[in-house]
């Protein structure tokens, strides 16, 4: 018999699966696939919120599909890391979904949107509860696939050029993923990660599982766009449509994290000096790439790109230093980067339907014809670059304090300095489409009324609420957080989750 | 047999890097079959070569023949082959789309997402870069 634990674990893996086959099957009824994809949202939801309540008070639970015990079977887990980031994507899934009933783009190609969308968020969700290594492979070709369909949405020609690049590159990245998959299979004899986690240490030839592990990391560094392996993700993110861009930044490269953070912390916990040194490289090189591509450029969605980039070095930090402090700020940067990331590229395409264009040099006088747009960006872009009292600011300190308690005085100093770059660009974009007067021979563009104006704003607004919560009210998340960070630090709750304790 | 897929694994893995710099589109999604390929190989040789009969259990036995292949890694490249196959599907159709658009499927003549001229100092020439690589375009395939 299923038990609780066992739906908790799987409902966030059904409302989309069964989301998708049914709008996918009903493309050619508009209404009801609309309607079965706010279902979906608020049973995402609420799904995922009873996911994270159980892992709060439960600890890790673990899901052995058709029964088979592991490391057999296909195992399902969550910790509290999981869990919020699984609660996160029904968040992202439901905002994109809402803005995306006001977005022309998107109405232009609704009968496609829906599944992939779904699908989407299938992916995602699948690979932060799946406890083994080939299940991690699929849930990843999932998500991609989705994206593929979901990046040429529109069939612009820019986006078609966009897509070679991300299709190609992430292609080359998965098949290197599956080629370590086989090794580690190899080497371990098992594919359950918490398996996995118990038998390296007995391993003799500790090189060989240090080499495989490496071409795991480039594999998922690859799919987090971290510095040297970025270049997919500047030249096809900006292509994209809005809303579609807004999810990609939010989740797809925080897979890729989640993954490094799993791989690192589950399998690679001691015995492997040379992973401290390696992220640090990492870090720094992210941060400091990310942050200087965003300065150099003049059109709102590559800034907001690059960005990404530079935020997911903050996260590699927390990799690079691994004590519980500093994973868990990699967990909070993750949770208010998602949120803050896709809202910024949500209110880049209220801009673009505002002024017309995404170009800085053609944009102008938005703040005074648009004050509340004005309000809403100014929001996540102050939490992005880190400004106190918004969500950033904790999570750039948590990440900090880390830095600084264990000596990593470099690596705290270039952070600290990527944040003040990060308010340079994001007050680029504010001087220049904002603050300054229309340019001359700019059109003026109709105002954005009526229900449009509500569907494209409610999205963005509640996503601005949730950085100012996270930001004013921090206590329980900062507290989540470092549960979470202990959790990924000692480990022995997962591997006890997923294997039980009898075996020996 | 495993210094045999050994082998196979490197020629195959050269043989699909060398591709995947080539400049043709079509060039590298040959050079990412090849390279799915190469994957499928080190699954099977990773779950080493046990023997030579089918891994069935037969009737009224409890286990596996002695020389039985090992199943598990069957499974998975069935899994990967199937997943090689649908992306390098979409991934065909997607050059051929660009080939339809551009009448080229030279990655050096792929610029329009990222122009020549960008990253600039100045927003107005990055503003002029965009839009000179729009307006070399053919017309749009989808309404915007």
């Amino acid at each position: 018999m299923a038990t609780r634990a066992d739906w908790l674990l799987a409902l966030p893996l059904l409302l989309p699966l069964l989301a998708c086959a049914a709008t996918a099957a009903l493309q050619s009824h508009r209404d009801l696939q609309r309607g079965i994809t706010a279902i979906t949202a608020v049973g995402l939801l609420l799904a995922s919120a009873a996911l994270v309540a159980e892992v709060i008070s439960q600890g890790v639970i673990a899901s052995q599909m058709g029964d088979w015990p592991a490391p057999f079977g296909i195992t399902l887990v969550a910790d509290l890391f999981a869990a919020s980031m699984v609660a996160i994507t029904a968040l992202m899934y439901a905002a994109t979904a809402l803005y995306a009933r006001g977005d022309a783009d998107v109405l232009d190609n609704e009968a496609l949107w829906h599944p992939l969308l779904a699908a989407l968020a299938l992916g995602v969700g699948g690979a932060f509860l799946a406890g083994d290594l080939f299940n991690l492979y699929v849930w990843f070709e999932v998500m991609l696939i989705a994206s593929f369909g979901l990046i040429v949405l529109g069939g612009g020609r820019e986006q078609l050029d966009g897509a070679v690049k991300y299709a190609m590159l992430n292609l080359l990245a998965t098949t290197v993923f599956l080629i370590s998959v086989g090794m580690m299979f190899g080497l371990t004899g098992t594919l359950n990660l918490a398996d996995m986690a118990r038998r390296i240490p007995e391993i003799e030839n500790q090189g060989a599982v240090a080499a495989v592990a490496f071409l795991m990391l480039a594999a998922f560094g690859a799919k987090a766009a971290v510095f040297p392996l970025f270049f997919w993700l500047p030249a096809s993110y900006h292509t994209a449509i809005a809303p579609v861009a807004a999810i990609f930044a939010a989740l797809l490269t925080k897979v890729g994290v989640y993954a490094l953070i799993r791989i690192v912390t589950l399998l690679l916990p001691e015995g492997h000096a040379w992973v401290a040194p390696l992220m640090w490289f990492l870090a720094a090189g992210t941060m400091v790439v990310g942050v200087l591509g965003a300065a150099a450029h003049w059109e709102i969605r590559r800034i907001l790109s690059f960005h990404i980039i530079s935020q997911i070095g903050y996260m590699i930090v927390g990799i690079a230093i691994a004590t519980p402090l500093a994973l868990a700020g990699a967990v909070l940067y993750m949770l208010h980067h998602i949120v803050v990331k896709a809202n910024l590229f949500l209110v880049a395409g209220v801009i673009r339907r505002a002024g017309g264009t995404f170009s800085l040099a053609t944009l102008g006088g938005l703040w005074r014809r648009d004050p509340w747009l004005g309000l809403l960006f100014a929001i996540p872009a102050l939490s992005l670059a880190g400004i106190p009292p918004l969500s950033g600011f904790w999570a750039k300190l948590f990440v900090l304090k880390s830095g600084f308690d264990a000596g990593w005085y470099v690596l705290a100093g270039i952070a600290l300095a990527t944040g003040i770059l990060t308010l340079y660009s994001m007050l680029k974009i504010w001087m220049e489409a904002f603050w300054k007067e229309v340019p001359e021979g700019t059109p003026e563009l109709p105002p954005i009324t009526g229900a449009t104006r509500w569907l494209l704003l409610a999205p963005v607004a509640g996503l601005g609420l949730v950085t100012i919560t996270i930001g004013l009210w921090t206590e329980p998340f900062a507290a989540f957080a470092l549960a979470a960070g202990e959790q990924l630090a000692s480990r022995e709750a997962y591997i006890t989750a997923v294997m039980g304790v009898i075996r020996p | 047999m495993e210094f045999l897929l050994a082998l196979l694994f490197g020629v195959l893995l050269s043989a699909a890097i060398y591709l995947l710099m080539a400049r043709s589109l079509a060039r590298s999604i040959l050079g990412l079959l090849l390279l799915g390929n190469a994957a499928n190989i080190a699954i099977i040789a990773s779950g080493r070569v046990l023997g030579w009969a089918p891994p069935l259990v037969a009737p009224g036995a409890n286990a596996l023949v002695a020389d039985a292949s090992n199943p598990l890694p069957q499974a998975l490249v069935l899994t990967a082959i199937v997943i090689s196959f649908g992306l390098t599907a979409y991934v065909m159709v997607l050059s051929w789309a660009v080939w339809r658009g551009k009448g080229t499927v030279d990655t050096e003549a792929l610029r329009v997402a990222e122009p020549r001229g960008l990253p600039a100092a100045d927003p107005r020439d990055a503003a002029e870069a965009e839009t000179l690589a729009a307006d070399l375009l053919p017309t749009r395939t989808g309404a915007r």
